[in-house]
């Protein structure tokens, strides 16, 4: 389209990224567990980049009424950016992609919480992006499950979520914000790691099938490592200095 | 057989894969049975459940609660009880037989705020959870602190057979009325006697995890008192 390519570097002859990882390497993740003390559950994640919180009120009464399901809980979700969160600033109006967002991630948590279990009840999911860094909406349900976990719903399984994607004809994970305007494409994947289940596959590019496959190997082998960090944060808070 | 085994498991942990009777907070799948909730896992001889560390109350029939009155119609009061569902508590209830809507006037025996000591007198999952308190020791409460815990953790507060709330109950002369769903009133003629007994429950709920709670506590108590 006449536009100038960047010149940075996605990947070296070394197979080093541009920030310096390797191609099955994430970023650095912590997360933090019951952050909050007014909502019911709340998580706190930092994702390479991202700073993401997420607050979960429920199983409460619905408002409006007619909302209410009579036979099981609805999941209502909130996924928003502050203004602050990004390079210029963000109307804090819920853009058309936040609104994509929230669909996607109650989607993604639906198919984990036990909702059946609590009819003419909703559970709120709140979730504001402090800082972005691509993969926000990954590092956003990461968060969203440990709050829901937090906050003793119950699930059939924690939801991990990790992106995978294609950089100078590679198949790398966890794509940062660079790799994400410059890559050729993009895939976040959302995964129970215990019952071996997707609840969210999204695709931005062009992949053949052999890509497709690896993508989604990659991404998965990516959702396990969350896993292991999304468990450690619920144990130090629930079970703190009295490991097992 | 006494033979518990015990873990700490987060949703999505498979607990065994053993022919057990999947009881509560957990789930079966396939052959697995994977906790569905933050809490410690218990595997005995019949079965395998999970007793959560969080969460909401889920009435059951027959549950001794705590409400707070938070609103009314002509008909009957609105009670918080710390669940997803408000407590319906039927103005006939309190009034009697002969109650009259256009007569008697709700406010005048249960105003917004009044803590009530109830029993769940039917709930299912079509309606919310119905509230009587036409039994012996249920009504009004009139006096004595509130204190909120989790749900979850008011087994651990009464402890084995009442030990854990009859240690703190003798140690300080407080009398402590528990509901099921986390609200408890603690009311104690002398004040020192009553922050013990406040500083006692909250160490409990920190602490609800740890093994050997009771002696602790005792300990606590006990070393506080001289």
């Amino acid at each position: 389209m006449g536009v100038r390519k960047s010149d940075i570097v996605l990947l070296d002859d070394k197979g080093i990224r541009c920030d310096g990882r390797k191609i099955d390497e994430p970023r650095h993740i912590m997360i933090k567990a019951g952050v909050l003390k007014n909502a019911n559950g709340s998580a706190y994640i930092e994702f390479g980049e991202n700073k993401i919180l997420a607050g979960v009120f429920g199983p409460r009464d619905v408002h409006p009424k007619h909302l209410a399901n009579t036979d099981r809980g609805i999941l209502r979700c909130r996924y928003h950016m502050q203004p602050f969160s990004v390079g210029e600033r963000k109307n804090p109006a819920p853009s058309r992609r936040e609104i994509e967002i929230s669909k996607v991630i109650k989607e993604a948590l639906e198919s984990a919480v036990m909702l059946e279990n609590f009819p003419r009840t909703v559970v709120d999911v709140y979730i504001e992006v402090l800082q972005a860094d691509g993969g926000s909406r990954c590092a956003a349900l990461d968060a969203a499950a440990v709050a829901l976990a937090d906050a003793g719903i119950p699930m059939r399984d924690m939801v991990s979520a990790c992106a995978a994607g294609k950089v100078a004809d590679t198949i790398v994970l966890d794509i940062n914000n660079e790799e994400d305007q410059e890559g050729q494409a993009d895939m976040p994947v959302a995964y129970m790691p215990n019952l071996e289940k997707i609840t969210l596959v999204q695709l931005d590019g062009v992949l053949t099938a052999q890509e497709y496959k690896k993508c989604l190997e990659t991404a998965i082998n990516g959702c396990k490592i969350v896993y292991e960090v999304q468990k450690k944060a619920l144990k130090d808070k629930f079970f703190g200095d009295n490991p097992q | 057989m006494d033979d518990i085994k015990r873990k700490y498991v987060i949703p999505g942990d498979v607990i065994t894969t053993g022919p057990y009777r999947a009881e509560e907070n957990v789930n079966l799948v396939g052959d697995k049975i994977i906790a569905t909730s933050v809490g410690i896992s218990e595997i005995y001889d019949s079965g395998v459940r999970v007793i959560p560390l969080t969460g909401m109350y889920l009435p059951r029939i027959d549950d001794f609660i705590i409400g707070i009155v938070k609103s009314h119609t002509s008909l009957s009061w609105e009670l918080d009880m710390r669940s997803c569902y408000p407590g319906i508590l039927p103005a006939q209830d309190v009034f009697g037989r002969d109650f009259n809507p256009k007569v008697d006037e709700l406010t005048s025996r249960l105003k917004r705020g009044d803590l009530v000591a109830a029993r769940i007198a039917n709930f299912d999952r079509s309606r919310d959870p119905l509230i009587t308190i036409g039994d012996r020791d249920l009504g009004k409460i009139e006096e004595g602190e509130l204190v909120k815990i989790s749900p979850s953790k008011v087994p651990r507060l009464i402890g084995k057979r009442g030990s854990m709330i009859q240690t703190i109950e003798s140690a300080t002369k407080a009398l402590i009325t528990i509901g099921q769903n986390g609200y408890i009133v603690v009311s104690c003629e002398d004040p020192e006697g009553l922050l013990k007994a406040l500083e006692a429950i909250r160490v409990i709920e920190e602490q609800a995890h740890v093994p050997n709670l009771t002696e602790k506590i005792q300990e606590m108590l006990g070393s506080n008192s001289e």
